[in-house]
């Protein structure tokens, strides 16, 4: 007992703590890092908590990402616009990036594609390329930001997606527009309504003042400059409003899902 | 300076006195901790889209890929900016940074050094830092405040733009951002050493006296 008191001096734990997490660092997979990586059996003894034995590092991680969401959306002022560069600034040749090669990006036949509209929305009509094109637009030069750290200026032209939401009579209360996109394995992101709403969120049409190539996800994408590169969809087939949180191809996977800039 | 304080008197009736209190002992273990996820999430992060020609080894990085040392990153900064905070509002009240850190002196850091280096430099008081110490203590607690700076100007560019702009914008900021933590990185191995070659001063730390 006498000893438990001496290992409960605040530091001696917890630097065999991170002797022992360093330990537990190396040659794990991916998954299995965050899944079984380290136990947090030893925090538990410190600090004395109530934690059952499953109480993993994964769990804690996940639970700090819901709270990481929690306070971005609390920081995120709509009137906050996202810097904006002179033409200059862009970056040339843009970055193409995916989770696959350029040569197999979706190729979309703009003759045929139809934006599809669900959810809680008056009208559920839905849009051709030439009718989308008919919208008023404007063009922006921001700054896209990737979760990978790199970033690049570029330019895009497009409808503010808050003035098309209005057009099809969108529950502007609900919680997400939900888009699902053309890309090979699948691709969908949820956005949070508020960055929906955000005057420079953006359906873009054109990049650099051309037709948005392939490459930048032609017929149409979400550009939100206000969130990192893999909260703005390319490809875009079908958005959905909605109160359900349904998830997204790299939110799934772990990546902090509000991701906002 | 050198004046015994009245908690001093208290403990040294007892035992040998105390020369680091708990607070600094448990806020100096929590942040070495923080530092040390933040550190090895950080460089997995700096893996996926290196600044410079190189990348960290793997083995050394935390969070397994890109996604993992994210979560991990913006999980234990909770831990450091809090402890941080705590840290430096304690500094401030107890004195501890007046009396600890202050004065540094340029004739002082110099004669000190020329000391240290020729292994003359006295361990025989702990409760006084040399001069030396104090500019380096005292400059790692202004790179703490940078890189958590930094690093908020990264995690939202948009929201604290003003903040990033400081740091010469986005790309600025990853810069500021990656050399803070060279300089911690430096600090650590150095501290360690020293620790170690001193190791009353790391009992110090552990148990007070």
């Amino acid at each position: 007992m006498g000893r438990m008191r001496k290992l409960l001096i605040p530091g001696v734990d917890k630097t065999l703590l991170v002797r022992d997490a360093v330990k537990s660092m190396p040659d794990l997979t991916r998954r299995r890092f965050i899944s079984g990586g380290v136990s947090l059996g030893a925090l538990t003894l410190l600090t004395g908590c109530d934690v059952t034995d499953s109480f993993s590092a994964e769990e804690m991680l996940k639970q700090v990402s819901k709270f990481n969401d929690g306070v971005q959306a609390l920081m995120f002022n709509p009137n906050a616009m996202a810097p904006t560069f002179p033409e200059s600034a862009i970056t040339k040749p843009f970055p193409f990036n995916a989770y696959y090669d350029l040569d197999e990006a979706p190729e979309v036949d703009g003759k045929t594609w139809k934006l599809e509209v669900r959810g809680l929305v008056e009208n559920k009509k839905s849009w051709t390329l030439d009718e989308l094109y008919q919208l008023p637009q404007v063009k922006q030069v921001t700054r896209h930001i990737c979760v990978e750290g790199w970033s690049a200026i570029g330019s895009w032209t497009g409808t503010p997606l808050r003035d098309f939401l209005k057009l099809i009579g969108a529950d502007t209360r609900a919680k997400y527009v939900w888009f699902q996109c053309a890309d090979k394995d699948g691709y969908n992101s949820p956005l949070d309504m508020p960055s929906a709403l955000h005057a420079q969120t953006q359906m873009t049409f054109k990049f650099g003042d051309e037709i948005l190539p392939r490459a930048y996800g032609f017929p149409m994408k979400i550009r939100v400059p206000t969130k990192l590169g893999f909260k703005n969809p390319k490809y875009v087939m079908s958005m959905e409003v909605t109160n359900d949180y349904k998830g997204g191809f790299w939110e799934d996977q772990g990546y902090n899902s509000f991701s906002g800039s | 300076m050198s004046a015994v304080t009245v908690s001093d008197q208290h403990a040294a009736s007892a035992k040998a006195k105390v020369i680091q209190p708990a607070w600094v002992r448990a806020l100096h273990w929590t942040n070495a901790f923080a530092m040390v996820l933040m550190i090895m999430s950080g460089w997995q992060i700096y893996n996926a889209s290196p600044l410079f020609g190189f990348t960290f080894p793997r083995s050394i990085t935390l969070g397994g890929w890109l996604a993992g040392g994210l979560l991990w990153h913006f999980a234990a900064m909770w831990l450091l900016m809090v402890n941080g905070l705590i840290y430096l509002v304690m500094g401030f009240v107890t004195g501890r940074f007046r009396k600890k850190l202050l004065p540094i002196t340029p004739e002082g850091v110099i004669s000190d050094t020329k000391a240290a280096l020729t292994g003359k430099l006295s361990h025989d008081d702990l409760s006084r830092y040399n001069y030396v110490q104090k500019l380096l203590y005292a400059g790692i607690i202004v790179v703490g405040i940078l890189i958590v700076l930094s690093g908020l100007a990264l995690w939202k560019p948009v929201q604290l733009q003003y903040l990033a702009a400081l740091f010469g914008g986005y790309e600025g900021a990853r810069y500021v951002h990656f050399f803070c933590m060279a300089a911690i990185v430096a600090f650590m191995v150095v501290h360690v050493v020293l620790a170690l070659l001193v190791p009353k001063s790391l009992r110090a730390m552990i148990i007070g006296r």
